[in-house]
């Protein structure tokens, strides 16, 4: 067996000597942060405005995570581009020839854009916390509210989850171009709308995305309403993860490079 | 210790179909330690399927190849086993040519002073620190030379190394791999161009249509193949004929009315015709190539013939067709089918894969 800790080297260097990985990860922080200080303006600005419902049920906590909607597609990119960019560049065949235990490898890579993700996410998430209720003024959450840790530790989670996800189906695609043509409009355009249609919103709030996204909320409403909790959600998403890393394990190991 | 002094590649019986194709046929050769072999065969031949299981990327249908006795996957750090230059284009493009030889040297716990070393030794230190997507052909096939030899390994193998080469860059190879020989490592290299072949490897193994052809050493296969015989013509074709026939020669009659006789000296044969008045319009010796050879060996299993209305090379100076009718099937080396298959069906329209 090739020495674990050689081939997460080996695996590091890889990550770092990109630009893709810079440019994706900033782009997550960049807007995941910036949207939701705007959101959190917004809504300090207009609270006056606000009927009294609203008021009632306002989650700073989860206002402050607007902005992962749109952020989470900058994770996307990264977590395809990790694993797929060795297929399109045909890198591949080298990094095999180099490590030819598939499973190392694979858990060398895995790991790797897993905790690069994990200090990135958590990053994001408390530096978003904390800004977007500072700007919250008087409507703001404290850390030390119930339930808010547990938020803002989840929305880390959730950012680390995401990223997984898209390494274990992107292995199984094997190609940027269908990774990010598929997770890109599903994440984006597919389980946002479905959310919205009765019925099949019963079905869509166990995809991954939805049943994670639960652990940001601090306040529940009618609304949100799950058959789950915070951490049922984040548990429904941990399944999602490993079948996504075992199918795509099972590609690896069983097809030709 | 002693298999790092006698590395050795072994092919047993091995297969790779892709549906009903057949890329790679029950191959079994092995290719010595420290020496050159030439792994030949016209395009298509499963040459670099073949290599590729070697190194454990596509999994064999059936049969089996290890090297020193071990699958591929059981070398805990293949780089210092053996380095393969397979295709120099599968780099990742965004990462410069020092990254990319770093990762790959940590995984296998080559020490980092190597990447500068092999990168000095491919003449790649000036652009080190650039990324390798704006690198051309030639050094691109630099750069995945660098890797193969990053882990000082015994064995080398190289896939069709000199392809889209400048005559520069075919020098520096081929002086390479006469280098890394000359060290006693084993170097395997595979090439579609069989006078490549002759400057550089000592050992030939031939394949066409994934099957093995030819398993001989380059000093017989030259012996066999490349034939000379001298090329008469004459306006008294038949009274040439019973004088060359009464001095024991053997005539061949080619398409164009020509006589050749194997294995004669041409100053014998003029001064046999003089002592006979026969009138020559022509007498030349004549060599057969090497090239000639190998297309002639491998005729049949040609994956895409041009246009599919002349054999290779016919229509040239007499070469290919004369060693159609001047070889005898049977002399070529180690040949697989029955002597009368190939030459014979090449034409066949279901010689083909079946595209």
């Amino acid at each position: 067996m090739a020495s674990p800790s050689a081939v997460l080297q080996s695996e590091w260097t890889k990550i770092r000597s990109v630009r893709s990985t810079v440019w994706t990860l900033v782009l997550a922080f960049v807007v995941t942060v910036g949207l939701g200080a705007v959101i959190c303006l917004v809504f300090n600005n207009q609270w006056s405005s606000m009927s009294d419902s609203d008021k009632a049920t306002f989650d700073p906590t989860n206002t402050s995570f607007f902005g992962t909607s749109l952020g989470q597609l900058a994770l996307i990119v990264f977590g395809v581009l990790v694993i797929a960019t060795e297929y399109s560049t045909g890198m591949i065949r080298t990094s095999l020839a180099a490590v030819p235990q598939r499973g190392s490898f694979y858990a060398a890579k895995v790991a790797v854009a897993g905790l690069l993700a994990l200090v990135v996410g958590m990053a994001t998430s408390f530096i978003t916390f904390f800004l977007g209720q500072a700007l919250l003024g008087s409507h703001k959450a404290h850390i030390g509210d119930p339930h808010v840790f547990r938020a803002v530790f989840g929305a880390g989670l959730y950012m680390t989850l995401l990223v997984l996800f898209c390494v274990g189906a992107a292995a199984m695609l094997r190609s940027p171009m269908l990774g990010l043509g598929i997770l890109m409009p599903f994440f984006f355009l597919v389980s946002p709308i479905l959310r919205a249609v009765p019925k099949v919103k019963n079905v869509a709030k166990y995809f991954p995305d939805q049943a994670g996204q639960k652990i940001m909320q601090v306040v529940q409403t009618s609304d949100n309403h799950t058959p789950y909790g915070p951490w049922g959600g984040i548990l429904i998403m941990a399944v999602w993860v490993a079948a996504a890393l075992a199918g795509g394990f099972l590609v690896l190991k069983n097809r030709d490079a | 210790m002693l298999a790092s002094l006698a590395p050795m590649i072994e092919l047993q019986g091995l297969t790779k179909r892709y549906g009903d194709k057949t890329a790679v046929d029950h191959l079994t050769f092995t290719v010595r330690p420290g020496v050159v072999t030439g792994f030949l065969g016209p395009n298509g031949a499963g040459k670099s399927t073949t290599m590729r299981m070697l190194l454990g990327l596509d999994a064999p249908t059936s049969g089996d190849v290890r090297i020193d006795g071990r699958h591929y996957s059981q070398l805990s750090e293949p780089l210092k086993y053996i380095g393969a230059l397979l295709d120099a284009k599968d780099v990742h493009g965004g990462r410069t040519a020092y990254n990319h030889l770093l990762c790959l040297a940590q995984s296998n716990r080559i020490p980092r002073h190597r990447v500068d070393e092999v990168l000095e030794t491919v003449g790649l230190t000036a652009v080190a620190r650039k990324r390798s997507k704006g690198f051309s052909l030639g050094m691109g096939q630099r750069l995945g030379i660098a890797a193969a030899l990053l882990g000082d390994p015994e064995i080398l193998m190289f896939d069709e190394p000199v392809n889209g080469l400048d005559p520069e860059g075919i020098h520096w190879i081929r002086n390479l791999m006469k280098g890394l020989a000359a060290q006693g490592r084993t170097v395997f290299v595979s090439s579609h161009l069989m006078s490549e072949m002759a400057l550089t490897a000592e050992h030939l193994i031939v394949i066409g249509r994934g099957r093995l052809l030819a398993d001989t050493s380059m000093a017989d296969f030259i012996e066999k193949n490349s034939r000379s015989f001298v090329r008469m013509r004459s306006p008294q074709p038949e009274r040439l004929k019973d004088v060359l026939a009464a001095a024991g020669h053997t005539v061949v009659t080619t398409s164009d009315g020509a006589f050749e006789i194997q294995d004669a000296d041409a100053a014998d044969l003029g001064t046999l015709a003089a002592q006979h008045q026969v009138v020559l319009h022509e007498l030349s010796p004549q060599r057969a190539s090497l090239e000639e050879a190998f297309m002639q060996l491998t005729a049949e299993s040609v994956e895409y013939h041009a246009g599919g209305s002349l054999p290779p090379g016919q229509g040239g100076a007499g070469g290919p067709d004369v060693i159609a009718q001047g070889v005898p099937a049977g002399q070529a080396p180690g040949q697989q089918p029955p002597a009368q298959e190939w030459g014979a069906q090449w034409r066949n329209p279901g010689s083909g894969k079946g595209r």
